[in-house]
């Protein structure tokens, strides 16, 4: 039996006088625009050709991202607001967590406030009666409940009225991002409270952005995006999906940065550039001394640099992002890949290649290749060069191709920045791209610190863990998850699993 | 507009709730609490007999004696009408949370406003009943029991007017401010402080149009004015009005129901 039937709903709310914040009579009446004005003007598709069917005794969890009208949902279950077209059917009692502690009069004491409250989520006063002291009890105010609600604090306010709420008995609850209410041990309380819900068969309906929340109570979940649904089914693959649609968005706005950052122009003087390279190389004033084989790169690269532009900082670690170099050899175009192509997103323990076009348009036999990774605070992740690798360069000439393959992105979740780098053995740029390109690195597990060492726990018998609920002490599964689902592909997840194999 | 009515009366548990709250709120948070609704009027009184006896006298032709109990016959009815519509023309916008995020017919909230402030005009009347004592004036039972007639045609009417400010302020934020500077010369043009007997022919003319005045001689001929209810013609006129004010008024209301969530 179905507890909530949302059939072909559309909601499109309108706005009134977008002209002017607030309307005034008296200009309504002075230019006769009274009917106008009463009209609205502009629409907004806030939910479009819903339909979802909401099972009885079914915790159901509704993800979307700001905006995507999930709250819209809310309310029409609610009964706050009417769909525009289509129909909403509740059966049982509603009980909205929604706004709690609305109607809550300030001047009046705790106690008469339940009552209203009550009331006003439809309780009669016996029924209010007969629950004040569990609701009291649960609620902890025990000493503060003839006080006036103007006394009460934040936290006071709201765990009064979720304690009416969820108090009232209903047979669907309505559960909108309110479980960031009181302390740890009240969180706790409120979790128990709907794990006994769901436990009597109630219907809970679940608006959150905590997808672990999703993932961990609900039975089904439905993935709402611009009004539309766009998924519906397992919670855990419905997060799945929504978070590697995330993870495409922050892509595509990684890689607007990045082609943003390419078009930084060359910073010595773009004219060095497009002079004659290898002459601008020969001039002997901006050669720098050779450095010692053990340097790294970078830091040779910035040294060399600081020569020609004295307001250069001396600190690679604040250094600015930019470009610079002879132009002797060109990096023209730098792409970061995972597995499946070009990409910005990352998960813990994938494969990163770093593919840099190279073009050199007069043959070099002095040439080293570098990279080197940043934490978003600017800490220097790793940085090395082919030179400090020992390679001895050769010959370079026209068009080449580069890459640098990490083979298990060994870092912690965070944003990073790179750098990539061509030049000559003694550090001398031909190309520098300081800080232009980005990644984020994605991964479950909260860890912390930049470097992901791979790793497991062993224990003697005693120690005994409860078996894996989404928590995050297990951290091989944590991990796997998201790649093994969101990729069909085997061999990624296969990648993410080995860090908890045992590396002795 | 039939289910409308009926889903009001299917609310009444939580009018009545409202409303204990708007007078416990009223009253709590101030010294003198409860005794303010006579505390008010007193004090009104006091500033309108100085103003007729020692600035501008009344002529000996205008006979309003005692003068207590003639201005407290239009003045506790006026407080509650215009606290009234006040209180709703400010209903929705105050208890936008409850619109917006609580299930919750909106045409509650004019309706509370109402009936509250008809409850403070209730609990004002026994002052106007000690100064009948104290001057020792005779009702008429016949007379009387018009009183709750002259008090239902007064709700009607008042909250057809609530509804209709209470959905157009939503939209006209400053109907709030034209309002109370209405309701001032609405007051003074309303035979309140002064008798019907005051004015020359033409005024009174004018008067026949103010729905208000014909409500205070109403409640004056009832405690104030010896003889029989001549007013009742005036009254029965004035209820059909009011009715058609309210049905009106919830309709404009109901119309522009939808737009209170998103413009409050």
């Amino acid at each position: 039996m179905a507890a909530i039937e949302i059939d072909h709903v559309t909601k499109i709310y309108r706005r009134h006088g977008h002209s002017r914040r607030y309307a005034t009579l008296k200009s309504a009446l002075l230019t006769g625009s009274l009917a106008k004005d009463l009209r609205p003007e502009e629409s907004f598709l806030a939910l479009n050709d819903m339909s979802a069917t909401i099972r009885k005794g079914v915790t159901y969890g509704v993800i979307g991202r700001n905006g995507s009208g999930k709250s819209t949902l809310l309310k029409l279950v609610a009964g706050i607001t009417k769909p525009t077209t289509g129909t909403v059917r509740v059966n049982g009692r509603v009980s909205a967590l929604i706004e709690l502690g609305a109607g809550f009069h300030p001047e009046i004491s705790g106690r008469e406030n339940v009552f209203i409250n009550g009331v006003m989520l439809g309780l009669s006063r016996r029924e209010i009666t007969k629950r004040f002291d569990e609701i009291v009890e649960f609620a902890e105010m025990e000493d503060f409940i003839d006080a006036p609600v103007k006394t009460y604090s934040s936290g006071m306010y709201m765990r009064l009225g979720f304690a009416v709420a969820i108090n009232v008995d209903p047979d669907v609850l309505l559960v909108d991002e309110v479980l960031a209410v009181g302390d740890e041990g009240f969180s706790l309380k409120c979790l128990d409270k709907f794990s006994e819900f769901k436990r009597r068969g109630k219907t809970i309906l679940l608006v959150t952005h905590g997808l672990s929340m999703v993932e961990r109570f609900c039975d089904e979940a439905l993935w709402i995006d611009a009004g539309k649904k766009r998924l519906v089914g397992d919670p855990k693959r419905v997060v799945q999906m929504y978070l590697s649609d995330v993870e495409l968005a922050e892509d595509l706005l990684l890689a607007a940065q990045d082609a943003k950052a390419q078009q930084t122009p060359v910073s010595p003087a773009p004219e060095v550039v497009a002079v004659e390279p290898v002459e601008a190389a020969r001039e002997p004033d901006i050669v720098q001394e050779p450095e010692p084989e053990s340097e790294p790169e970078p830091e040779a690269t910035s040294n060399a640099e600081s020569e020609d532009d004295d307001a250069q900082p001396d600190d690679m670690f604040v250094a600015k992002e930019g470009r610079w170099g002879s132009g002797g050899v060109r990096i023209d175009q730098v792409t970061l890949e995972g597995d499946h192509g070009p990409a910005h997103v990352f998960h813990t323990g994938e494969r990163l290649t770093i593919r840099m076009q190279v073009h050199a348009p007069i043959e070099v036999d002095d040439f080293a290749f570098g990279i080197s990774i940043f934490s978003n605070d600017g800490v220097c992740c790793y940085g090395t060069n082919t030179h400090i690798e020992e390679m001895k360069s050769k010959s370079l000439q026209g068009d080449a191709s580069v890459s640098f393959v990490i083979d298990q992105l060994d870092l912690v979740g965070g944003t990073y920045k790179l750098d990539v780098a061509a030049h000559k053995r003694d550090g001398f740029s031909y190309d520098y791209h300081r800080l232009l390109y980005t990644f984020r690195v994605k991964s479950r597990t909260k860890d912390v610190g930049i470097y992901r060492p791979r790793h497991e726990w062993n224990f003697s018998d005693n120690v005994e863990f409860k078996p894996d609920t989404g928590g995050s002490s297990d951290l091989a599964l944590d991990d796997q998850a998201p790649a093994a689902d969101s990729d069909s592909d085997a061999s990624a997840s296969a990648t993410v699993a080995e860090p908890a194999e045992p590396t002795e | 507009m039939l289910s409308n009515l009926r889903q009001l009366f299917r609310y009444r548990a939580l009018v009545q709730t409202l409303v204990v709250r708007e007078l416990k709120a009223r009253y709590r948070g101030s010294v003198l609490g409860y005794f303010w609704s006579f505390v008010n009027p007193l004090l009104l009184l006091l500033v309108f007999s100085f103003v007729f006896t020692e600035i501008m006298p009344r002529g000996d032709d205008v006979n309003v004696e005692p003068y207590a109990v003639f201005m407290f016959c239009g003045l506790l009815p006026w407080t509650w009408f215009s606290s009234s519509l006040m209180d709703a023309a400010n209903a929705l916008i105050v208890n936008g949370n409850l619109i917006k995020k609580v299930m919750f017919p909106a045409e509650i909230l004019p309706v509370v406003s109402v009936i509250s402030n008809m409850v403070h005009f209730l609990f004002g009347m026994p002052i106007l009943i000690g100064f009948l004592i104290y001057n020792s004036v005779e009702l008429h039972p016949s007379e009387l029991v018009w009183f709750p007639v002259v008090v239902a045609v007064q709700f009607i009417l008042t909250l057809g007017l609530a509804m209709v400010l209470s959905a157009l302020t939503v939209h006209f934020r400053d109907i709030k401010d034209l309002l109370s500077n209405l309701l001032t010369l609405w007051m003074f043009a309303s035979p309140i402080i002064y008798p019907m007997s005051f004015l020359s022919a033409r005024a009174k003319g004018f008067m026949d149009l103010n729905p208000f005045a014909h409500l205070a001689i109403s409640y004056q001929e009832i405690f104030f004015y010896p003889g029989p209810f001549g007013h009742w013609k005036w009254l029965l006129a004035l209820a059909f009005a009011g009715s058609a004010l309210f049905l009106v008024g919830y309709w404009l209301f109901d119309r522009l129901r939808d737009s209170f969530a998103e413009e409050v």
